[in-house]
């Protein structure tokens, strides 16, 4: 049962990681547009170079 | 309102002419600010990748802009121009095919910013994040984890889930106590209790060796809890984004002449006495008297007829009428707030206490629910104490019935239907604006519709023009020189004609447009200007065109149909909706309208008055009136009807007193509303059944003192996502 010490805060760790990435995405309007940025993966504009903004 | 509001019935506020009217000020008051940088259209037309592309790179083309980007999940384009006005970027959207129209970026802010959606989805995130860390460890402890190793894993548990419920039961903590402080139950309780429960009794236990922790349950309860309400925060928050948008749409200003000097200032400064200037094709900004200048005035917004009035000096003009071929000035007899916005206030208030009487299903479903939990939680706990003497134990199942009972599934039910059929009316066009309106929808079996402007676009259309070959390039060339509807509808029927030459063209205000061709004088405009015998009783409007000694032409317009009118009263009718046309217009206008889209039932010349008192004789009859009108004749009839609905293009009046708005020119979504609305009370009311289900199967299992934390999770997730599953059957 030792290997329990190394087991659960890694686990506690990958989640923390996971709601970082989260609120990150929120704290930088990544939700604002969820139809919009579906609907733009479909368009072939700026397949081969960042659009430049 | 009863204690729901706190938490699930999703009205915009108590009273929308509240927020509007605020908000009206506001935008009216920043009126000589300088234009800002970032200009936001709305794009009610746009929906898929190939929209986003063609508008980006249509506006990124026009000279002055520095990027534009789409927004569609508002249907907003944000472009960065500076120095461009909208009046500059509509255009070049129209010229592609889309549909545009003008936001007022400061009166959106408080949308955009949207800090509450943000601060709910962190929370839901935060308990998202401690319910996946629980559950792997309350799995080893279900599966039969013993003694030292089941106490860790509570104990990690706890120390997890105490600083979450903390964190992610604010909303409903801060609920709770509010409905409590106005002495009254309200659904946040019961959920504020079951949290504050299980969260102590599994401390307790733990720090005891217990066997059962529910510090899953809790943070669970929190996740599927908070969904429901993001959820319903956002159908509200649409809403209220509605209401600003339609009040951006509109800038409320006037010319003031102060000394002779015009000055613009917001409409809500006018005093009686002020004098204004109307420019022709404005809207008269407040009632008032004709002081100069002489034109013609277009009152179909309050009184539902097509025909323009001649107007003179002495006349008497009200707010909301539309000037159309010579400036006017116009001495204020009462300004905004004695006269329109007095009214709109009456109205909206008048509207407010009808539907005050409304109880939403959510409502209804919970108004016995919270006694009855409490009631049920504490006769367990009565009733095991006294059969078993053992506090703990009692206390313990009182906590799993709570838990159990904990209205997960009922938080989601309503919320999660709402926003899958809002959704779905806003992407065909139609934004709700309130929170009952579905429900309303859904029960009418009588629609009544107003003529111009709801059915008809309130622009006429040439139908006929018996003219000679030569003289259609003069008609034209005097058609381009006024700013008359019918003179615009002219020129666009003579599409494809090459004007004429013309020399001395002169717009005579009210009569019509005068000018020399090879020497003769011709004219066009009102028959009694010609000397032409006209019979204005006809169905059609008419402008008459002479040539000097000679006999003038007749020219024939109608008014044109909206798009989708014709097939919407036809569905409405299919489904055995009864239909009714009501106008302000003349019988013969009325009658032939009614003809054409297959009305049986239709009455013409009817006062404002008269058409509220028809919808609520209707009322009284037992019959749910929907309402569709755009002007300031139907608002009394659009705030007495059981649901109403307005165009983007009514006066704000209406669109305050209506609870949806169609954003687009096509009439066809009401059609599609109601039915929609049908099957998301269908939806609502299976949801109810489904929670209530699983409470038949778990109450007697918690009651029994069977329920372990296993059973409350499994209970609780099953009914929250079938719940869930089902709302969304209604997008397809």
């Amino acid at each position: 049962m030792d290997v329990l010490t190394m087991l659960i805060p890694v686990s506690l760790g990958l989640g923390a990681i996971g709601l970082t990435a989260f609120v990150w995405a929120l704290r930088t309007h990544q939700f604002e547009d969820p139809h919009g940025d579906g609907e733009r993966f479909l368009s072939t504009r700026w397949d081969d170079e960042p659009r430049p903004d | 309102m009863t204690d729901l509001s706190a938490g699930y019935a999703p009205r915009i506020s108590a009273c929308p002419a509240c927020e509007a009217a605020p908000l009206a000020q506001r935008v009216a008051s920043r009126a000589e600010a300088p234009a800002n940088a970032a200009l936001i259209l709305s794009l009610p037309t746009a929906h898929c990748a190939l929209c986003i592309t063609q508008v980006e790179d249509a506006l990124t083309a026009h000279p002055g802009v520095r990027s534009a980007r789409v927004n569609l999940t508002l249907r907003r384009v944000t472009v960065d121009a500076p120095g461009l006005s909208a009046d500059d970027l509509i255009p070049v959207l129209a010229g592609i095919g889309y549909e545009a129209h003008e936001l007022d970026p400061g009166a959106l802010a408080a949308t955009t910013a949207d800090r509450v959606g943000r601060d709910l989805l962190m929370r839901i995130g935060v308990s998202g994040f401690a319910m996946m860390n629980i559950m792997i460890l309350s799995v080893a402890v279900w599966s039969g984890a013993e003694a030292a190793t089941r106490d860790l894993f509570h104990w990690i548990s706890g120390a997890i889930a105490l600083p979450t419920v903390a964190f992610c039961g604010q909303p409903f903590f801060a609920s709770a106590w509010t409905s409590l402080k106005a002495r009254r139950l309200g659904m946040d309780v019961p959920i504020s209790l079951a949290l504050i429960l299980a969260s102590a009794i599994s401390v307790f236990e733990t720090a005891h060796s217990g066997h059962h922790a529910y510090f899953d349950a809790a943070t669970m309860l929190c996740f599927f809890l908070l969904i429901g309400r993001y959820l319903d925060y956002r159908t509200r928050a649409i809403a209220r984004s509605a209401a600003a948008e339609l009040t951006a749409l509109e800038v409320p200003r006037a010319i003031l002449l102060r000394d002779g000097v015009e000055e613009t200032v917001p409409v809500a400064d006018l005093r009686p006495g002020d004098l204004i200037r109307v420019r022709p094709g404005g809207r008269i900004p407040a009632d008032g008297e004709i002081t100069e200048g002489a034109s013609e005035i277009d009152r179909a917004l309050l009184t539902g007829e097509t025909l323009p009035v001649p107007a003179r000096p002495g006349m008497i003009l009200s707010a909301g009428e539309v000037n159309l071929t010579g400036p006017l000035v116009i001495r204020v007899t009462a300004a905004g707030r004695d006269s329109s916005l007095a009214r709109l206030t009456a109205l909206v208030e008048a509207a407010e206490s009808a539907r005050g009487r409304y109880t939403s299903l959510a409502e209804r479903a919970s108004r016995g629910y919270s006694p009855a939990v409490h009631a049920l939680a504490f006769a367990s706990f009565a009733g095991w104490f006294w059969a078993s003497g053992d506090l703990r134990l009692a206390v313990n199942i009182a906590a799993a019935v709570l838990i159990i009972t904990c209205p997960c599934a009922l938080g989601l039910a309503v919320p999660a239907v709402a926003t899958s059929a809002s959704g779905r009316l806003f992407r065909r066009g139609l934004l709700i604006k309130d929170g009952t309106a579905l429900e309303r929808l859904a029960e009418v079996d009588t629609v009544v519709f107003d003529k111009t402007g709801t059915l008809t676009m309130g622009q006429p259309q040439l139908v006929r023009a018996d003219l000679p070959q030569e003289l259609r390039p003069v008609a034209l060339a005097l058609a381009e020189a006024s700013s008359h509807p019918l003179a615009r509808a002219l020129a666009v029927g003579m599409e494809g004609v090459e004007p004429a030459a013309l020399e001395r063209v002169t717009e005579r205000p009210g009569q019509g447009v005068e000018a020399l061709w090879q020497g003769q004088r011709v004219r066009l405009g009102r028959a009694d200007w010609l000397g032409a015998a006209d019979d204005e009783g006809g169905a059609m409007l008419s402008s008459w065109l002479a040539i000097d000694g000679q006999r003038p032409f007749r020219l024939e317009f109608t008014d044109r149909l909206r798009p989708g009118a014709g097939e919407c009263v036809a569905r409405l009718r299919a489904e055995g909706r009864r239909v009714i046309l009501l106008s302000g217009d003349r019988p013969a206008a009325v009658a032939h309208l009614a003809d054409e889209l297959g009305i049986s039932e239709w009455h013409a010349g009817i006062s404002p008055t008269g058409k509220a008192d028809l919808v609520g004789r209707l009322s009284d009859e037992g019959a749910r009136v929907l309402m569709v009108g755009d002007g300031l004749n139907d608002t009394a009839a659009l705030a007495r009807a059981h649901a109403s609905i307005s165009p983007a293009s009514a006066l704000d009046a209406a669109r305050v007193a209506s609870d949806m708005v169609l954003t687009g020119k096509d009439l066809l979504p009401v059609a599609e509303a109601v039915a929609v609305a049908e099957r998301a009370t269908r939806r609502i009311r299976e949801n109810f059944a489904i929670s209530f289900g699983y409470n038949v199967v778990a109450v007697p299992i918690a009651l029994a003192g069977f329920a372990t934390p296993l059973i409350a999770a499994l209970a609780m997730s099953i009914s929250s996502i079938t719940v869930t599953l089902n709302a969304l059957r209604l997008n397809r």
